[in-house]
């Protein structure tokens, strides 16, 4: 069952990487860019009866690994169906 | 004193904190795989500094969770010392021997530059030969050296006199210009509640010889040194 996790910088824990990309924007032209923070976009497949079960397991795995919980905070989604690749698709 | 240093792939420091021990500090010194998990014939694992793992996922993340790193409990149980410097201290906090994070220095910049440490501390094993308020001068090389933890955090290691080394001028004034990398307090280096695990983001093993610019490093070894000698076992804050 494939998962997609977003972890992310605890709200206002300083982002410097984000204040950065927001100057480089602005930079660009983009003076309307405000409170840009950056993320991690995490996709797994996991084994699991159905969605509460994968859910569960990633759980587990943001806890033990994927997201340092002092500094960060996580959500779990399905993966949106559109991002599937089609079958016989190469990967 | 039987020093043992740990090699995860990608680290950088090893063969310096090897070379000091051996040849300057002129220990028993031996590597240690990162899938090692028998620790019992050492009295002191070093985890150096580097890039274990290339810094996947989070700096320290992925070697945090290694064979030897879950073996250093029951080492530290038994009277083993742990030092960590730089991505030791790193991987150390990934692994909740250290409380806290190491994260992108606020500058944004990589600091590899000379420091001025403040001894906070001078009563762990690793700062016996020191005393408070000494001022020690060691290098840094490190894009993530900014300590975080949350405020209770810090006012347990305040109130405990687990913070060890801070960024200060070099006549000792705690200042912003002397910090080069954010941390909060100025935080350099703390230990664990027992005092047998140190983390500090400066290279001591970078300073151990005068060709190097300076020898403030060994004053380390020469505490856990001394904490050994003084009664043959290891002398507990």
């Amino acid at each position: 069952m494939r998962v997609r996790v977003l972890v992310r910088l605890k709200p206002g824990i300083l982002d410097v990487q984000g204040a950065a990309v927001q100057r480089a924007l602005a930079g660009l032209g983009f003076s309307d860019a405000r409170e840009l923070r950056v993320g991690k976009l995490i996709e797994v497949d996991v084994d699991a009866a159905g969605a509460e079960q994968a859910r569960a397991r990633v759980d587990e795995m943001c806890r033990r690994l994927l997201a340092n919980t002092i500094l960060e905070d996580y959500t779990i989604e399905p993966e949106p169906a559109e991002r599937l690749a089609p079958p016989g698709a190469v990967r | 004193m039987r020093f043992g240093v740990v090699v995860f792939p990608g680290t950088w420091s090893d063969c310096d904190f090897h070379y000091v021990v051996s040849e300057v500090v002129k220990q028993p010194v031996k590597y240690v795989w990162h899938r090692d998990r028998n620790l019992a014939d050492l009295d002191c694992v070093i985890l150096p500094g580097g890039f274990s793992y290339g810094d996947y996922l989070r700096a320290g993340a992925v070697a945090g969770r290694s064979p030897v790193v879950e073996a250093l409990p029951a080492f530290l149980a038994g009277g083993g010392l742990v030092l960590g410097s730089c991505n030791g201290f790193q991987i150390l906090c990934e692994a909740g021997l250290l409380p806290g994070a190491l994260m992108r220095n606020e500058c944004l910049q990589y600091r590899c530059q000379s420091t001025s440490l403040l001894v906070e501390n001078a009563e762990t094993p690793f700062t016996r030969a020191l005393r408070p308020g000494q001022v020690l001068t060691m290098p840094i090389s490190h894009g993530e050296g900014k300590y975080h933890a949350d405020p209770d955090t810090l006012r347990t290691l305040r109130q405990h006199n687990r913070v060890v080394f801070r960024y200060a001028t070099p006549d000792g004034q705690i200042t912003r210009a002397a910090n080069p990398n954010g941390s909060v307090d100025n935080i350099a280096g703390i230990v664990n509640e027992e005092g047998t695990v140190l983390g500090l983001m400066p290279h001591p093993e970078r300073a151990a010889e005068s060709a190097m610019g300076g020898t403030d490093g060994l004053q380390i070894f020469y505490s856990l040194l001394g904490s050994l000698v003084e009664d043959g076992t290891f002398l507990k804050r």
